[in-house]
């Protein structure tokens, strides 16, 4: 069985039809990915997956469980994490603070413990900060722990949102192009840094790429959007010999 | 010169120097020339003759600045090692001790007049508004305009407990209780006062962050206005004439409690991952609720809770004057609760209890001046927006352990 599947879901921006027919399946352990020209609706498509916005129609479903109509931190809870295209990270909090807050769905010292500071709310918080602190240092940001947040380079964000999301402990993550504002090297290392959390966690990845050869490394199966619909899907060399999608986005765009 | 005086080394001082005061206070004064023990650090009586300021500040630098100085300075060793050895020992301990040296200094400073005990304690109340309000406009983000609406349904909701349990009164009959009792019970009429508040608060939570958007301020608003005119209509418990009679409960060792309990519950909350989700939230909302974290309920949760602070506050309040009345929580206390707020700064536990202190006092100092007290006192918080518009003291984490630990370690390292 599928981990995620997706059937004929659609959405409607006002009258903009953003997304139409969307279909897809993911199984676990297995690296995925959405091309397509800015504006095809790829975001949108991982918006309506995650909850931020409620599909118009179309079934979602997530390790056997429907998920249309949850809310996101039920949906992130339930093993969906995610990071974002333009980096969304809490500007006056610490590295550290934003890992031990993707942890929030499992504390169970509740309010009592958040008021009056008991021995079981202190330990709690030292297992998930050593957690934290384990992740920090897979993605090779450690040194960084106790900064905060915007302080930070380029490149080292994107590894705090890669961490965030992984803090959640999910089963299949999404990353909305992950490399986008880099320079080769940071796109090296960050491809690098993918590799690295499927072979040790060996969770799905759904991966939205602009540069082809981000997707042909890592992906084994490859989606092309265009207009909110998707004109192709197949292996990375599929894709890059299709006829349609060459001419809807290689053709206007280089192969990087 | 004083980077190396613990904590325990500036209470001592000032413990000292609130005793030279008790026992050569009165003399000073005299020899200065001054007609008795300047109140409020000597300004009221500046402000109210000029003459008389050299002798007031000099009482002033003497009573406090030297003896605090010198005092701090000479014991800095012993202090420090005394800080040390209490820190070795369970740490609800050493707190204790800082607590109570501090609870001693206060008490010893306000016995020197009635005054300075209500200003003290109406000092206290002013930060646990503050802080509480902080909770919601700083650590959350939101813009919430009802707390002086909290503080009036838990000063009612705590004197209709204590009035009608307690007291022979003219409104509610004959009390339903001996009097003695009501110093214990007044713990849960405090309480009650605040569940009053944290219910009033539902009102505003449930329709504001339903969704996103900025309707908290103009419903939290009306909501104060609300509950203005309702009680004014609510002739069962005085209407406009107010309410009074309350119990004499509230001293200054349960004010100093209260406040205490509050900030301690407070710093402990947003210092806990689940109290930082505020933070998360108020900075990027979508980020929060796709790394698990139920922002609808952490709001909730954060509003209901500085509301019911905002209760208790108010309980304290109307048992401190022993007298409440509507008109007292409108837009003036708005006014007040929110400069010192955004005065002190956001999102600090220090910034709320400096900006309450430091703007309480400000506004009793001025008092003389009476309606230019209303034009200095915006100046200066405009004047602050212009240079730091963060507060004095925003995002300052409170960190309990090494406010009391000792300061020698510095100099040993280096
Ligand atoms: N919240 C929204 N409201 C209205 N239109 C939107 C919204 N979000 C995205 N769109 C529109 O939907 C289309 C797809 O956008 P998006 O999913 O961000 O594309 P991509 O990620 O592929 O670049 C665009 O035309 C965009 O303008
Ligand atoms: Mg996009």
């Amino acid at each position: 069985m599928a981990l995620l599947r997706v059937e004929k879901m659609g959405h409607d921006f006002g009258g903009l039809r953003a997304v139409n027919n969307y279909n897809l399946e993911v199984e676990s352990t297995q690296v995925r990915g959405l091309i397509g020209p800015n504006g095809a609706g790829k975001t949108t498509v991982f918006d309506l997956i995650s909850g931020i916005y409620s599909p118009t129609e179309g079934s979602i479903v997530l390790d056997g469980k429907s998920i249309v109509g949850l809310q996101p931190h039920q949906i992130a809870a339930m093993g969906l994490g995610r990071t974002f295209q333009n980096l969304r990270l809490w500007r006056h909090m610490t590295v550290l603070e934003h890992v031990k807050m993707a942890r929030y769905s499992k504390i169970s010292y509740g309010l009592i413990g958040a008021f009056f500071g008991t021995p079981r709310r202190k330990r709690e918080e030292e297992e998930i900060e050593e957690k934290a602190r384990g992740l920090l240092d897979l993605m090779g940001i450690g040194r960084f722990a106790d900064q905060v947040v915007v302080n930070l380079p380029y490149g080292a964000q994107r590894r705090v949102e890669l961490a965030r999301a992984l803090a959640t402990e999910p089963k299949i993550l999404f990353l909305d192009e992950p490399t986008a504002g880099m320079n080769p090297e940071e796109l090296v290392q960050m491809m690098e840094i993918i590799r690295l959390i499927h072979k040790e966690l060996g969770l799905s990845i759904f991966l939205i790429e602009h540069r082809m050869k981000m997707v042909m490394e890592l992906c084994e199966i490859v989606q092309a959007l265009v207009f909110g619909e998707v004109i192709a899907e197949g292996t990375p060399e599929e894709i890059q010999n299709d006829s349609k999608v060459i001419d809807a986005y290689l053709g206007r765009e280089a192969v990087h | 010169m004083f980077s190396h005086v613990p904590l325990l080394g500036w209470l001592l001082g000032a413990a000292i120097a609130v005793s030279l005061e008790h026992f050569l206070g009165t003399s000073l004064a005299l020899a200065l020339g001054l007609p008795k023990i300047p109140v409020l650090f000597g300004f009221v009586i500046m402000l109210k003759k000029p003459v008389l300021i050299p002798g007031a500040i000099l009482y002033v630098l003497l009573i406090y600045f030297l003896s605090i100085g010198v005092t701090a300075r000479l014991s800095a060793s012993p202090a420090n090692r005394l800080a040390a050895k209490l820190l070795s020992l369970p740490p609800w301990f050493s707190v204790a001790v800082h607590l109570g040296l501090l609870y001693a200094t206060l008490h010893m400073w306000s016995g020197m007049s009635a005054y300075r005990v209500i200003t003290l304690k109406l000092t206290l109340i002013a930060v646990m508004v503050t802080l509480s309000l902080n909770v919601i406009n700083g650590y959350m983000g939101e813009f919430s305009c009802s707390h002086p609406g909290f503080m009036a349904l838990g000063a009612y909701g705590a004197s209709v407990f204590t009035v009608v349990l307690f007291v022979n009164d003219r409104l509610f009959g004959p009390s339903l209780l001996p009097a003695a009792l009501a110093p214990f019970m007044f713990p849960v009429a405090l309480i009650v006062g605040g569940m009053v508040a944290a219910l009033g608060a539902l009102a505003i939570a449930i329709p504001s962050f339903k969704t996103r958007g900025d309707y908290l301020a103009i419903i939290s608003l009306a909501f104060m206005f609300i509950v203005k005119s309702m009680i004014e209509n609510l002739e069962v418990v005085g209407g406009p004439r107010g309410l009074s009679s309350q119990p004499d409960c509230a001293n200054l060792p349960t004010v100093f409690l209260w406040t205490v309990a509050c900030v301690w519950i407070i710093n402990n909350f947003v210092r806990s991952t689940l109290g930082k989700a505020l933070n998360a939230v108020r900075d990027e909302e979508t980020a929060a609720s796709a790394m698990t974290v139920n922002t609808r309920r952490t709001k909730m949760v954060a509003f209901l809770f500085g509301a019911f602070w905002a209760g208790v506050a108010g309980g304290l309040f109307a048992h401190v004057l022993r007298y409440v009345n509507p008109s007292t929580f409108g837009i003036q206390k708005l006014a007040e609760v929110l400069a010192m707020v955004y005065f002190g700064g956001l999102n600090s536990v220090y910034g709320s209890i400096v900006g309450a202190v430091g703007l309480s006092l400000l506004s009793e100092a001025l008092r003389p001046l009476e309606i230019l007290k209303w034009i200095i006192i915006p100046l200066l918080l405009i004047l602050l927006m212009i240079f730091r518009p963060t507060g004095l003291i925003a995002f300052k984490e409170f960190n309990v352990k090494n406010l009391i630990a000792p300061k020698q370690k510095r100099e040993e390292e280096m």
